[in-house]
């Protein structure tokens, strides 16, 4: 009864091509009253083989929007060139710094456009003068979900439950940041394609601070 | 009058020597013969007014509009060739849904106006087509900057963004009115009368031909929506309009 399984379930989450390299991932971003903080693990797989285990899955697309990447490591990366290449258009006809909305909006267009033909699940977030800390997430197939904690790639199946019970309304700076490195330090330990160091961002009206921590320093796991 | 184009003015392609394009001027003098438009940009938003000669005596009334809705908040009225005017509308609409769909934002007055620039003075740069003969007043608004825009676009192709502007036969007794205006402190309400006024004083009722008002408003009370004016509310209007004109005539009369 094998057969019966959806491409998207089993061994191949993502549908990838044998040899193609996915981004397994935990990807988490969660808005607080003064920007968001972004989050991500470093592993990249080719099935078991890890073929980066200290990457960058949080992209920048303008300076105060960035946009975490799961699935395939080659649409993600050809999905945020696209993007970046129409905010940066967008930003000198309307004379103003683009806004996280019309961010995921691009983001989705194209994601939707081509459904067919990508696989790949993006956080978009950051902070804009008009709609302050927004988190968009974008998952496979194109919907487009404003969030107050949205979690992607195949590391966030575990830790649904742990979000649930450990988001709160209102948090500050240091209490989000720690929310989403306990999150992802869960998710690292339990899913084989998620692993390595977590980067996280912090983006406000004021600074863009990233960090990581070291995969021996993580606050739960190995 | 104007100096003849002696051979330079044939093609929009060609230069005068003394460095005119008489083809874009002399589309411009057909806006200058037609009926007046009016833009004001009030304290509280902005009222769009033109003058729609009647050509006829059986044309239905509030047929052939010169005013249209571009989109949720904007709305533009034209003067000087109708088909040339409808094709820029019908312009600034596709520009307007096509930005929405690919940006997911409403367009900005300023972006929706340099689009229509850029649209109508391509038709002033190539030998197989010619210039628009009509003049376009553009009333916009955006949330998310809380913008309010008025915006003119010529047949040039160049655009402005006014507080106050008008085309047309009267443009010239119009702008003079306009400018005495406070616009600052003028309501839409108000603005409404005053440009019904400044259309109806600028027409000689013997020579010119018969008019029917166009007047819409984008109102903040209203969110800015694009509203064309009721018959009724126009008619209010041409009724306090006329009632000021009689009496600025008397008070003249007196003074003699």
């Amino acid at each position: 009864m094998a057969s019966m399984l959806h491409p998207s379930q089993g061994s191949n989450p993502y549908n990838l091509k044998p040899g193609e390299v996915s981004s397994g991932t935990t990807i988490m971003a969660v808005p607080f009253s003064g920007g968001v903080v972004l989050g991500a693990d470093s592993r990249v797989s080719t099935g078991t083989y890890v073929a980066n285990r200290a990457s960058d899955k949080i992209a920048q697309l303008t300076e105060k929007i960035f946009c975490c990447r799961s699935g395939s490591a080659a649409d993600t990366q050809a999905l945020t060139d696209y993007v970046k290449f129409y905010l940066q258009q967008w930003e000198v006809e309307s004379g103003r710094p683009a806004t996280v909305k019309v961010a995921a909006h691009l983001m989705r267009k194209i994601c939707y456009q081509n459904k067919d033909n990508l696989s790949a699940g993006v956080i978009v977030a950051g902070w804009d003068p008009v709609g302050k800390g927004q988190v968009y997430n974008i998952p496979l197939g194109g919907t487009c979900i404003e969030m107050k904690c949205a979690i992607g790639g195949s590391g966030s199946t575990y830790i649904y439950g742990l979000t649930d019970a450990l988001y709160k309304e209102n948090m500050g700076k240091q209490e989000t940041l720690d929310f989403v490195k306990k999150s992802i330090s869960h998710a690292m330990a339990r899913d084989g394609s998620s692993g390595g160091i977590i980067r996280t961002c912090v983006v406000t009206e004021g600074e863009v601070a990233r960090e990581y921590i070291p995969g021996n320093k993580l606050p739960y796991g190995p | 009058m104007a100096s003849s184009g002696s051979g330079y003015d044939l093609s929009p392609t060609t230069f005068s020597p003394d460095g005119r394009i008489f083809q874009v001027e002399y589309a411009s003098k057909s806006v200058a013969s037609s009926g007046t438009l009016i833009g004001l940009k009030c304290s509280d938003g902005i009222v769009l007014a033109c003058e729609k000669l009647l050509a006829n005596k059986m044309l239905v009334p509030g047929s052939n509009r010169r005013i249209n809705t571009v989109s949720k908040n904007a709305g533009c009225a034209f003067t000087g060739f109708v088909s040339d005017g409808r094709q820029i509308v019908n312009r600034s609409r596709e520009e307007s849904s096509s930005y929405l769909d690919t940006y997911g934002i409403p367009i900005p007055p300023a972006v929706l106006a340099d689009r229509l620039a850029h649209y109508v003075h391509y038709f002033t740069m190539h030998g197989a087509l010619r210039p628009f003969g009509a003049s376009m007043v553009l009333g916009c608004y955006e949330e998310d900057m809380d913008e309010l825009g008025l915006y003119m676009v010529e047949p040039s192709g160049q655009v402005f963004k006014y507080y106050g502007c008008a085309a047309g036969k009267g443009r010239q007794g119009a702008k003079t009115e306009i400018e005495k205006l406070d616009l600052s402190t003028l309501t839409v309400a108000q603005g409404i009368k005053e440009a019904a006024r400044i259309i109806t004083m600028l027409r000689d009722d013997g020579k010119d031909k018969p008019m029917e008002l166009e007047i819409s408003t984008l109102t903040a009370s209203n969110n800015y929506v694009h509203k064309p004016c009721t018959s009724a509310e126009i008619a209010e209007a041409e009724k306090w309009a006329k009632e000021q004109i009689e009496e600025e005539e008397d008070m003249e009369e007196e003074e003699d």
